[in-house]
């Protein structure tokens, strides 16, 4: 009975967020208040709908309905709850409703919060309305969740191992917060082409912070994932998959730093609006890739066309509609701010080309094999020795400018003092290059290199915070936020650059060595789970010749997927962890075990974790300062 | 900065110290000479094992040789070593295994023709950034005279 009502449910959300997009878009041209009250509360009542429809299929998952093929084929009455519940987006058809709900989520909080024009909102909900529509029609045709199954079976298929991890239940959500996120500010800049109205960048940027908040937290998560699940302690593979994610965040954060300009002093109008289109353009463009099934194999995609096909078309209208939009109106914007050479306003024109270039890098190498695979059949493999040297040397160079921005005033700045201001920072590198070339081996450019870099961002941010002291709290979200990056960058060179491995068969009461450590393995017990039966290895660590603490990794059999899977055992001081994998058992029931010893590598989630709070931090300033009129387009363009 | 904001700065970078101090050890240990195939002189070993990360295991997703466990990576492993016990230079194993699998299985795409605009889009679009960043600043700076 869930699934049917969850179908209507959907059926209903359809038809309001129909109505939302008919009676939104008709409130940018008609002066009547009650138009815009019906895109308001069709708004509600479509996210309303889209929570019920929501609810029912999580009903269905966490009931074990197994009439309902979507929870047959990817639930398991012996998951345990918290799988059940997480097993509703782990496949397309509900990852798709999720985004739906994400979207319904924004759609509610535009119509509630939202603080721009009353004709601006409108044109945003009406175009929320739009692409709600859209993708609501592509889950009822395509990839309807709520489909029965007669008859249905005793038991389900069981949700793949590798997302059985309380990680990857939450990265998707994640993740959608950030994709989605971004279909907010898309909807106000399209808005603020329809109505012409110039204050657009304030009413948006809380959507824009949190849409970077979560995408960074989601990618920061997803990396930790890989980390401590895949089992080869590496954190990031350059994986189309996680480039999709890359790529909404580079443009998000050039959107963020442009905003702030259009919004400050009236520059880069035009420009903003079109990161706004580019940063959901990048959404759809990753959703496609992940959700197409084009990425497994061009040939796959070509033999069960429908859903692409259709994602293809739905992203053709949004992005074509919207540049169109933006080609026919953007010229009245023109404003054309005057600002000197040296200024916040050039310093954040730079941060967004160097933005966009690591962008179209991740682009390119993401979409070309796909490219030159359909057209000519020719296959290649864009691997991490290409991001090595055309991405890294680009947001090196981005790194290196980053602390001269928050140096520089509006308008008008003074290198020569910001560059100043900035020796101590200059002087903080230095102590790091002095450090790592003193005291560790092996010596490499590359991380010198980023020592020095990060050095300089740890250092240019604590300056700009002690210029601000006494401010409010959310004066230091940039400077948090730059010191983040330093911080990521710090675990990425130690971890690149130090990390020992050590690989051996062992038998019980054998030891081996990695890094400083010695381990001893005290052999493998049996163990049991609630879905899976697995080998716990029990390794002590060794103390000067004493037993320490003992690690366990394990190997897992999940009967139901009939599935192994990896469990690492990770011991961390803050800034070093041991990281240790269990392998295959041999024939004379050895088992081969692999050690890590990485240096500095928590300090890159810490970073992500010190850039979402400088997000939080500046959302928290947004959301308490009080609501100003935005300025009309004509008075800006003066 | 003041000097309390420096010394904060430089016990910070001090208690990174330790992490950083001890020597990694990328030679095998004793028992992992037991693993099949490694080599006993660690130079040779290192070589090998940075050889295997410039190649794709075709049969998994987006893993190198080195890190992959499936069997057609512990066959790409062997081969390798043994072209690197035959004293072949990498290019020769390089050129060996993409006339045997393709250009696919090099994880960094060859320069040629058809990869042109992958290697030069992103510095492609960095000048052309570069370039209207630099009408943009002087049409603001001769505004704002």
């Amino acid at each position: 009975m869930t699934g049917e009502l969850g179908q209507l449910a959907l059926c209903f959300a359809l038809a309001l967020s129909l109505v939302m997009a008919a009676a939104g878009l008709m409130g940018t041209r008609v002066e009547a208040q009650a138009v815009r009250r019906v895109a308001t509360s069709s708004a509600l009542g479509f996210l309303v709908f889209t929570v019920l429809a929501f609810a029912a299929l999580t009903y269905a998952f966490v009931a074990s309905d197994f009439s309902v093929a979507l929870v047959a084929g990817h639930s398991h009455t012996l998951k345990p709850l918290v799988y059940k519940i997480s097993g509703v987006w782990g496949n397309h058809e509900g990852s798709m409703l999720l985004w739906v709900l994400v979207l319904a989520l924004y759609a509610g909080m535009v119509a509630l919060l939202g603080r721009g024009g009353e004709r601006l909102t409108s044109g945003a909900l009406g175009i929320q309305g739009l692409l709600a529509a859209a993708f609501i029609l592509f889950i009822l045709f395509t990839s309807n969740p709520f489909l029965r199954l007669d008859p249905a079976p005793f038991e389900g298929a069981g949700l793949t191992p590798l997302l059985q991890d309380p990680g990857l239940a939450m990265h998707p959500p994640m993740l959608y917060a950030g994709y989605v996120g971004l279909s907010a500010a898309f909807s106000y800049a399209a808005a603020a082409l329809l109505v012409g109205e110039a204050g657009w960048a304030r009413a948006a940027r809380p959507f824009m912070l949190i849409a970077w908040i979560a995408l960074t937290c989601g990618i920061a998560l997803g990396s930790w994932w890989a980390y401590y699940e895949l089992g080869w302690g590496g954190f990031w593979g350059w994986d189309p998959v996680e480039n999709a994610s890359l790529m909404p965040w580079l443009i998000a954060t050039a959107l963020l730093h442009s905003a702030l300009a259009t919004e400050k002093s009236g520059a880069f109008r035009t420009w903003t609006l079109l990161l706004a289109i580019a940063g959901f353009s990048m959404s759809l463009i990753g959703t496609f890739l992940v959700r197409s099934g084009v990425l497994s194999s061009v040939h796959a995609f070509a033999s069960d066309p429908t859903r692409g096909f259709f994602i293809m078309v739905l992203i053709a209208l949004a992005i074509g509609g919207a540049l169109a939009l933006f080609a026919w109106r953007a010229p009245s914007l023109q404003g054309g701010a005057a600002f000197e050479p040296a200024s916040r306003e050039t310093a954040l024109l730079l941060n967004n080309v160097f933005l966009v270039a690591a962008c179209a890098c991740v682009f390119a190498g993401t979409l070309y094999p796909l490219i030159l695979d359909a057209l000519n059949q020719t296959k290649i493999t864009v691997g991490p020795p290409y991001y090595v040297i055309t991405f890294a040397p680009i947001f090196f160079a981005l790194l290196i400018l980053v602390p001269f921005g928050p140096q520089l005033g509006w308008k008008r700045g003074d290198l020569k003092a910001a560059w100043r201001s900035l020796y101590p920072a200059l002087g903080l590198a230095g102590i790091a290059v002095v450090a790592v070339l003193a005291i560790v081996s092996p010596r490499t450019i590359a991380a010198t290199g980023a020592f020095a870099v990060a050095g300089w961002l740890i250092g240019a941010s604590i300056i700009d915070m002690r210029k601000r002291k006494g401010a409010r709290a959310s004066a230091f979200a940039a400077a948090l936020a730059h010191a983040g990056l330093g911080v990521t960058l710090l675990g990425v060179a130690g971890t690149t650059a130090w990390r020992s491995e050590a690989i051996a068969v062992v038998a019980a009461g054998q030891t081996m060595a990695v890094g400083p450590y010695t381990l001893r393995f005290d052999g493998v017990t049996r163990e049991k789970g609630p879905n899976y039966i697995a080998d716990r290895a029990h390794i002590t660590l060794m103390d000067g010749g004493r037993p320490g603490a003992t690690l366990q990794p394990e190997h897992r059999f999940y009967q139901a997927e009939g599935q192994d899977m990896t469990d690492t055992a990770i011991r961390t001081t803050g800034l070093r962890d041991l990281y240790l994998a269990l392998g295959d058992e041999r024939d004379d029931g050895r088992f081969v075990l692999r050690a890590y010893v990485s240096p500095l590598t928590p300090l890159i989630w810490i970073g992500g974790l010190l850039m979402g709070l400088g997000g939080m931090l500046s959302l928290w300033g947004r959301l308490r300062a009080p609501v100003r009129e935005p300025a009309a387009m004509a008075q800006a363009a003066e | 900065m003041k000097p309390r904001g420096m010394k904060a700065v430089i016990a910070f970078l001090l208690m990174m110290l330790p992490a950083l101090a001890a020597p990694p050890s990328n030679a095998p240990s004793t028992e992992a000479a037991a693993v099949a195939g490694t080599f006993s002189d660690p130079a040779m070993e290192s070589r090998a094992r940075n050889t295997q990360r410039q190649f794709r295991c075709l049969v998994c997703a987006g893993e190198n040789v080195d890190e992959s466990g499936s069997p057609f990576s512990a066959d790409v492993r062997r081969l390798i070593r043994e072209q690197i016990k035959a004293g072949q230079s990498d290019r020769q194993i390089e050129d060996f295994l993409v006339a045997r699998y393709g250009d696919v299985i090099l994880m960094r795409p060859p320069v040629q023709p058809d990869t042109w605009l992958l290697w030069l889009a992103p510095f492609l679009v960095l000048a052309m950034g570069g370039g209207v960043a630099w009408v943009v600043v002087k049409k603001a700076s001769n505004r704002s005279v």
